[in-house]
């Protein structure tokens, strides 16, 4: 039989080796999964990982399309580490840019230098409401935040396309399910590179996480709030000895999160769209949640996590114009990845060994 | 009206099917937050299967056998690696989610015939109660059966008692010579088979097609059926009947031009879940035996 001992040291290395490890271990499974399903799976694979970065505007790309995860994530440590499970990221991102949109699209007279600033102040306040619902009812009435979060994701995407098809559907808009155009003080400027031009869509938002980030970092380890939220999650009976308020940490985990959310909502929306659409998010929130893990809890490991597997949601793009092969083919990469990362903290904490019956 | 109480009940009996899964997993203290992954692989599962073999009746048991692999890919990981159950759960659905798109990409488009109705002789004449409750499909006979039958087993057999004691203390039941990975590994797949079944059951019966993702947030709701019933088999069926109904209000206000716009109507299904989780859970901090007290948390038979 299998029997698993605790480890008295938790290995430095390991700390590293397992996301690499997990990463090549999904990929060799995926592989087998595609061969098993009568795809090629050189061909595949190929598009999914190495397709990403065979020019250099798409390795731009990448950036682009980590930034709304690389954000949303930071934001998650907070929760995953006081072990409040906010799985709600995608309704708190469409909210925040809702809101934010709104504001610049009924108030044009705002337009000025400062309405970007502005939106991202209402952007945060809007993920932060949104997640302040699953705060107040856990904290007050012990109601599950996993399904309540969940929940509002789909009640925020029914909202957003209620909105942008009724009261803020622009009437020139030729029947198309779109808002105005946002004011230009509302937009985020692609970056220009001297002597190329533009670098795929490269913009200034991605900017945003060398600020976002490293605040995150010096919260969570630096102040006593970032102390606090991790004895919430590994000891939460010590919380109280220690005299926290764990309920109060609770909401703020959350409201912090939702709020960042709601600021990538805004970016995604001010840089890549510039108006509002039915659909703004796609599965941001969720795949932030597999961005975490991979980063290990930790913001800088985050940077990392978000551009691998944004490469993977980009190389799946390039897979289905290339063999048609659908693009939730992400999710199936994802979930096998979060089970090898899963499965690498019980290596952490535990040794494995094989061992006779009776002996 | 007869019509309107029979859409009202296929709409609650795939939620019906996956939380009685669920109760039964969580009873044995294993939060299966995949649900949602095995219903979707259930119903593309079933829909290929009746696809490529013709028969209705393949569908079920495809669709059986799909909820069963998933959750043994979940058993797997919670049960034998000890992984975090919240995020297992997640992984489980979006790797499902993936992997039933992937596919189910060839079947887009398809149609497949009905699973068809059963009539019971004679009891199926009897007026409105005939065509309620006596016309139905197999699935839905069963799912009714699935509720007496787990009601007699946890209240009254060794075995469900057994299952509760590990649910409610893994070590005290372990301490006693019980084996708790395989009564866990057996509730978590019984749970994914239902799981499946209720997935089989939305092409089988509501929307003759496979589309990505169809069971829109149906796996979340079950889950959080089990908590609306305060872990009783019977409340599962009102609980259902429920959530069937306010499903099904939505389109009687689309086909009757409420003054409502459709997507606020859309949303009721979603503000109802929350709003019955409310009102239940505010209990349980009183009352704490509800809860099994050992859910979501991994049994560690360290030596």
């Amino acid at each position: 039989m299998i029997v698993f001992t605790p480890r008295n040291k938790i290995s430095k290395n390991w700390i590293f080796l397992a996301p690499i490890l997990s990463i090549f271990l999904t990929v060799i499974l995926g592989g087998f999964i595609f061969t098993f399903l009568g795809y090629n799976p050189g061909e595949t694979l190929y598009h999914i990982f190495i397709s990403p970065f065979t020019r250099i505007d798409r390795i731009s790309d990448v950036f682009v399309k980590a930034c709304p995860l690389i954000i949303i994530g930071t934001g998650l440590i907070f929760c995953f580490k006081a072990n409040v499970w906010n799985i709600g990221a995608e309704g708190q991102f469409i909210i925040g840019a809702l809101l934010a949109g709104s504001f610049g699209l009924l108030f044009p007279e705002m337009d000025t230098k400062f309405l970007l600033m502005i939106m991202l102040f209402i952007g945060f306040l809007g993920g932060a409401l949104w997640a302040f619902i699953p705060a107040i009812l856990k904290t007050k009435l012990n109601v599950n935040e996993i399904l309540v979060s969940l929940m509002l994701v789909y009640v925020a995407m029914l909202l957003i396309d209620f909105v942008v098809r009724g009261p803020l559907r622009d009437p020139m808009s030729f029947g198309f399910p779109l808002t105005k155009a946002y004011p230009e003080g509302a937009l985020i400027n692609k970056i220009p590179i001297p002597g190329i031009g533009f670098l795929g869509q490269l913009h200034y938002g991605v900017m945003s996480i060398f600020i976002l980030v490293p605040i995150a970092w010096v919260i969570i380890n630096k102040t006593l709030l970032g102390f606090q939220i991790k004895v919430l999650g590994s000891a939460p009976k010590a919380t109280s000895f220690a005299g926290f308020k764990e309920k109060r940490i609770t909401i703020i985990v959350l409201l912090l999160s939702g709020g960042l959310a709601g600021i990538a909502g805004v970016i995604e929306v001010s840089a890549n769209m510039g108006q509002l659409q039915p659909e703004i998010s796609f599965g941001y929130g969720f795949t932030a949640i597999i961005v975490v893990f991979l980063g290990r809890l930790n913001p800088i490991g985050i940077i990392l996590a978000g551009i691998i597997i944004a490469t993977v949601k980009l190389g799946a793009d390039n897979a289905q114009m290339a063999i048609g092969i659908p693009k939730v083919v992400t999710g199936l990469f994802e979930g096998i990845l979060l089970f090898f990362l899963l499965t690498g903290e019980t290596l952490q904490k535990y040794q494995i060994a094989w061992k006779k019956y009776g002996s | 009206m007869d019509a309107l109480i029979l859409t009202i009940i296929a709409t609650s009996i795939p939620l019906l099917l996956a939380a009685s899964g669920e109760l039964i997993a969580e009873k044995s203290g294993v939060l299966n937050l995949g649900v949602e992954g095995m219903m979707l692989s259930g119903a593309v599962g079933a829909f290929g299967a009746v696809l490529w073999l013709g028969n209705p009746y393949f569908g079920i048991i495809a669709g059986a056998i799909s909820g069963i692999l998933m959750a043994s890919v979940f058993s797997i990981f919670t049960i034998n690696l000890m992984t975090n159950q919240v995020a297992t759960g997640l992984g489980l659905t979006i790797f499902a989610t993936g992997f039933s798109g992937l596919a189910g990409a060839p079947l887009v488009g398809k149609t497949i015939p009905y699973l068809p109705k059963i009539e019971i002789y004679l009891l199926s004449d009897i007026p409105l109660i005939g065509n309620i409750f006596f016309k139905q499909d197999l699935l839905a006979y069963i799912s009714i059966l699935l509720i007496i039958l787990i009601t007699i087993f946890l209240n009254s057999t060794k075995p469900g008692i057994v299952l509760r004691a590990v649910g409610d203390n893994h070590n005290n039941a372990h301490s006693i010579g019980y084996p708790i990975k395989k009564i866990r590994w057996l509730a978590t797949c019984f749970g994914g088979m239902c799981a499946g079944l209720g997935g089989a059951y939305i092409p089988l019966i509501l929307t003759p097609h496979w589309s990505e993702g169809m069971t829109s947030g149906r796996g979340w709701i079950a889950i959080a059926l089990v908590v609306f019933a305060s872990w009783i088999p019977w409340r599962i069926i009102v609980g259902a009947l429920l959530f069937g109904g306010i499903t099904i209000a939505q389109f009687v206000g689309q086909t009757r031009g409420w003054p409502i716009p459709s997507q606020i109507l859309s949303m009721m299904p979603y503000i109802a879940t929350i709003i019955a989780l409310t009102m239940i859970s505010g209990r349980f901090s009183k009352n704490k035996s509800i809860v099994p007290a050992s859910l979501g948390k991994p049994f560690v038979d360290v030596t």
